[in-house]
């Protein structure tokens, strides 16, 4: 227990030092897991919402598999997209493999499922409110499915951070493809895990802290501003 | 002119269940017509098959000409954007063609006829339920339908609010749009209504002009309902 | 759709590292990486040639199958067998011998086995055996852990018969394994730097060392460009040259924990200081 106390300690000890490594560490866990979200969230409303809204054969299925696929083991995912990145692999010759794009590609497949699903049950559940209406004013398929997802945009905020979360908490598949290349893609996660594998564990912990403060950080400022848009906007 | 529309030996079958029972009318322009009956005798079924919202299980529904958007429907609960009350009505008249350039003209317009111009910023889902109520009016009047379907719109408002929507409904009504509107507010259908469709149990009853179904009822069905003693059926 | 694919791209070749400085990528064992050699090795190579070398330390087994994909430029590992066999595969060009450190058997102060202060290694592992006392293996397939099954072999003990409930095999990393020898109390086979950085020990030390069979040799070889035409071949030669070099070889020996040194260079064949 006293090692967790001196955690909190050593982690604004960390900080206070302004220790440019750790800021490089800090600043490419970010761009990596933002960059991830911001993709996830590309691909999956509009795969969340076509979901939830169209009617075609195997819809069910497609439904059970895509909650299933939220609980995807990122070293599983790291494992294949290395197969697929490596020179040996089919998209070798791009040369992404032990860059930070190879782990945006990586946290990108992990999150896109929790993504999409969450956003099909909001779509859908909204869609019993918002369908008839929608018809009867002659909105249908994909504009419909739009206006929805704008609509719900403030619940939608709740499937991107648990996205966020599950990106920024990673590190299996993270470290498959990235390799852990000091100074190049060694990210939060990465660093704790070897530290750990050191023997480290306070400064281990310290790092843990550091990064659940962040996560927290940006958990606070996107609940209050969907607050405000709620006053705002009913 | 979509009007005259033509219902043939239309049923709606649901789990099982018979909803719309062999029906056949014609609903012509002109006056209003209220469509009666108790709970569960499919009146709302019934506007949704006219509108379009629903398939029929047999029989068939004709328009006399082609004009998705020459309808426009109110239901009980009015569904609004998060959006601006002024967004919401440009909304519906985006999605009927109009240019961008004058949308937001024919909006405010529309608003200020049921006088909520001074709420055109307000974020629609704020606004009471009279307001959402007559929004919805608003934007159906933008569309200026030929005809305009209400499914017991003044169900969850208050008496105040209920005035409110009677007075736009009324001047749909002199504007020469075709009303179909669904009550059970016997009172309400006296006020509004030209002639009423008696539904019972999914049937076509009875159809009369209003002062006559309330003198003088044809069947017994109709009698009783106004008497008060079918609350369910 | 479009509009999506090109922000996604446009993202990726926007994150730092993509392919703009003259990089090599050598992949490695985590133990190498661990004890700190890199650090001090790598800045003096890159300071002469400007070529920036990026380390991925992985098990051996993963780091030559990460060479035998053509995904790194130099493989730089501490398992002989297995090195030559990735060379008679044809995943490599030559084989040169870098340096070696060595191997420490790591137990705990009561010493339950009763082996502090041998210098014979297989009679220590037979001891250990015989009174049962608390092992633990790394598991993995790593140079460490093939290091630990030729002891057993070398003292006639067919491990995968004979382990009982007294031999813990985590399949872990040099680090999490003596986390958890320091945890069971056990013994445990070490390289000695990560036992000199390991910051953990409990009750643990050192007990056994200076065995010859506890040498651990390393050895470099430029990924085959023939068999993998992307390998940065002008680049990846001036690492392994500089590495066998009087130069690199004494920037090696310069390397040191608390004033001890942990590797010795002996790339021509000749050792370069004794531990």
């Amino acid at each position: 227990m006293q090692e967790i106390a001196k955690s909190f300690s050593g982690a604004a000890a960390l900080i206070a030092s302004g220790d440019a490594t750790l800021f490089g560490i800090v600043l490419l866990s970010l761009e990596v897991s933002l960059s991830a979200v911001l993709l996830a969230t590309l691909l999956g409303l509009p795969l969340g919402a076509a979901i939830a809204v169209g009617r075609f054969p195997g819809r069910r299925t497609i439904i059970v598999l895509l909650n299933a696929l939220m609980g995807l083991p990122p070293v599983v995912v790291g494992l294949v997209v290395y197969l697929l990145l490596s020179r040996a692999g089919p998209l070798g010759a791009l040369g992404l493999l032990f860059t930070p794009g190879a782990m945006v590609i990586a946290q990108t497949v992990l999150i896109l499922p929790i993504i999409a699903a969450l956003c099909r049950q909001a779509v859908e559940d909204a869609w019993l409110e918002y369908e008839e209406q929608l018809r009867s004013l002659g909105a249908h398929g994909v504009r419909a499915a739009l206006t929805v997802l704008w609509d719900i945009r403030f619940s939608l905020l709740t499937a991107i951070l648990a996205g966020l979360g599950r990106a920024a908490a990673e590190v299996g598949a993270v470290i498959i493809v990235g390799g852990n290349i000091d100074g190049v893609t060694r990210v939060m996660t990465t660093t704790i895990a070897l530290e750990t594998s050191k023997g480290d564990l306070p400064l281990a912990l310290s790092l843990g802290v550091i990064l659940i403060s962040i996560v927290l950080v940006i958990n606070a400022a996107a609940y209050g501003l969907k607050e405000a848009a709620q006053r705002r906007y009913g | 002119m979509i009007l005259p529309l033509r219902l043939e030996e239309v049923s709606f079958v649901a789990r099982g269940r018979a909803i719309i029972e062999r029906i056949s009318l014609g609903v012509e322009a002109g006056h209003a017509s209220i469509i009666l009956g108790a709970n569960g005798a499919g009146k709302s079924v019934l506007m949704r098959l006219m509108h379009g919202l629903l398939a029929p299980s047999g029989g068939t529904i004709k328009w006399n000409g082609e004009g998705r958007h020459k309808q426009a429907m109110v239901f009980q609960r009015p569904v609004m954007l998060r959006r601006s009350a002024l967004a919401n009505v440009t909304y519906a008249l985006a999605l009927a063609g109009v240019d961008r350039a004058e949308r937001e003209a024919q909006a405010r317009e529309a608003l200020a006829g049921v006088g909520l111009l001074p709420l055109a910023q307000r974020a629609a889902r704020v606004l009471s339920g009279g307001e959402q109520q007559r929004l919805a009016l608003a934007r159906a009047w933008a569309l200026h339908p030929e005809v305009l379907f209400l499914d017991e719109p003044t169900a969850n408002l208050d008496p105040g609010a209920t005035r409110e929507i009677e007075t736009v409904i009324k001047a749909f009504d002199a504007a020469g749009t075709k009303i179909v509107m669904s009550t059970h507010n016997l009172a309400q259908a006296r006020r509004l209504g030209d002639e009423i469709l008696f539904l019972h149990q999914g049937r076509l009853v009875e159809r009369a002009p209003v002062d006559r179904f309330f003198k003088q009822p044809a069947s017994a069905e109709a009698a009783a309902f106004i008497k008060g003693e079918l609350p369910w059926v | 759709m479009g509009l999506i694919w090109r922000i996604a791209v446009a993202l990726l070749l926007s994150l730092p590292a993509y392919g703009q400085d003259k990089f090599i990528t050598v992949s490695s064992t985590t133990s190498t990486e661990q004890s700190g050699l890199f650090k001090h090795l790598l800045p003096v190579f890159e300071n002469k040639t400007g070529i920036k070398v990026r380390v991925v330390a992985v098990g051996t087994g993963q780091a030559l199958d990460i060479g035998r994909r053509g995904d790194a430029d130099v493989v730089f590992v501490h398992a002989k067998p297995l090195e030559e066999k990735f060379l008679a595969e044809g995943h490599g060009v030559k084989r040169y011998d870098v340096m070696y450190n060595d191997f420490v058997l790591i137990g705990p102060r009561s010493d339950p086995a009763r082996v502090a202060g041998t210098k014979d290694i297989v009679a220590a592992f037979q001891k250990i055996r015989k009174t049962q006392s608390a092992f633990v293996s790394r598991g993995d397939k790593s140079g460490t852990h093939f290091a630990e099954l030729e002891l057993w072999k070398a003292a006639g003990i067919d491990i995968a018969k004979d382990k009982g409930a007294w031999y813990r095999d985590t399949g872990q990393g040099m680090g999490p394994a003596l986390n958890s020898a320091s945890a069971m109390n056990a013994y445990i086979l070490s390289d000695r730097g990560t036992w000199l950085s390991f910051k953990n020990r409990g009750d643990l030390t050192i007990v056994v060392e200076g065995d010859k069979r506890l040498f651990n040799q390393y050895g470099v070889m430029l990924v085959n460009p023939a068999k993998h035409p992307n390998v940065k071949k002008e680049m990846g030669q001036a690492f392994v040259d500089w590495v066998i070099s009087p130069e690199g070889q004494k920037a090696i020996a310069d390397y040191k924990i608390d004033g001890e040194q942990l590797f010795f260079p002996n790339a021509s064949g000749v050792m370069v200081g004794k531990p």
